[in-house]
């Protein structure tokens, strides 16, 4: 249900964007989502689909979903590593030490409107 | 043929939540409210601990509650008899409040003389991390029966939180739950976080939870 309540949240977002703009419709919306983010792509596409036909604004919208990969940095010996591979030891030195640099983003990168 | 437009947006989905929640701080702070936002899956101790938490505190502060449910009234039946001031807020179907929401639910609850107000979250470990609420301190609780590798699997529910209250540990016997670690699978996510072994139940560590949380609401009240 977490996804359903996230595309609820990003048109509640749009809407106000589009009334800005004065724009009768959305017709795509790309989003960035990185690889260890909390969202689960095929979740979000469906929920998109029950929601985008239920308001006017998005009847019909395509929901494009571009992926980041996370990549860990690691204090110990400053390399960095793909995280799903490896999770949060360092493949190279085994240290714990180790923070996300990217993997984590939920983005809104652009709309096109009509 | 309509004239199609693209509209560079680039920012966080949760950028215009945030932004909310940190006018909500601002604003609970200028009016000295402490907000605390406490989470935790469902059925690990929240009200119970809440109730104890009300008993030890009643006498310092003025306490307000929000309960936020998908459904029914039962939590806020059970703190209304607390002698704290208790609204129910209802998601209509959502898994976590907002900082929108909790504005409504603050202003239900008329904070006008309120020192300390808990948010009840809805029992979720995912959603409620993502969405910051305005509070001014994040806790979790954590039962024994749960496991102690949850901080591995839900990792960004641990890393907002300002304290973890691992409860129930009256149970421990019966139960593969390694305190050590996890307290080393918590502050792995978040070496800030401050670790509270409490059992609601018979009241043990509720002193120092209670101390912890006197104190921040002490602190906050001082810097408004």
């Amino acid at each position: 249900m977490h996804e359903l309540g996230v595309v609820f949240h990003i048109m509640d977002n749009l809407e106000k964007v589009a009334k800005e703009n004065k724009a009768e419709g959305i017709s795509k919306v790309v989003l960035e989502l990185g690889e260890v983010s909390t969202v689960i792509e095929s979740y979000l596409q469906n929920g998109w689909k029950w929601a985008a036909k239920k308001r006017e604004l998005f009847d019909g919208a395509e929901l494009v979903v571009e992926k980041l990969p996370a990549v860990t940095y690691c204090e110990g010996c400053g390399q960095t590593y793909p995280t799903v591979e490896h999770g949060k030891i360092c493949p190279y030195c085994q240290s714990p030490e180790t923070w996300l640099l990217q993997g984590n983003e939920f983005n809104i990168k652009e709309i096109e409107v009509f | 043929m309509k004239e199609v437009r693209i509209l560079e947006i680039k920012q966080s989905v949760f950028a215009d939540n945030d932004r909310q929640a940190d006018l909500l701080r601002a604003d609970l702070r200028r009016k000295g409210v402490f907000l605390l936002n406490l989470m935790s899956s469902p059925g690990s101790g929240k009200t119970t601990t809440l109730m104890r938490t009300i008993e030890a505190l009643k006498d310092d502060f003025k306490i307000g509650v929000m309960e936020a449910d998908i459904d029914s009234d039962v939590d806020a039946r059970t703190v209304s008899g607390s002698g704290a001031k208790v609204i129910q807020l209802h998601t209509g179907g959502m898994c976590h409040l907002d900082a929108e929401m909790t504005k409504q639910g603050l202003e239900g609850l008329e904070t006008g003389d309120v020192d300390l107000v808990v948010l009840e979250n809805v029992g979720n470990l995912v959603c409620p991390a993502e969405f910051d609420t305005g509070a001014s301190k994040n806790a979790m609780i954590l039962s024994v029966p749960e496991g102690h590798d949850k901080p591995l699997k839900y990792p960004l529910m641990f890393s907002i939180c300002d304290v973890v209250l691992v409860n129930k540990i009256d149970v421990l016997p019966y139960f593969d739950f390694d305190m050590d670690k996890c307290r080393e699978y918590i502050h792995m996510r978040n070496p800030r976080a401050k670790i509270i072994p409490i059992c609601a139940r018979t009241g043990e560590g509720m002193e120092e939870w209670a101390d912890w949380l006197r104190e921040e609401v002490k602190n906050w009240k001082n810097n408004c």
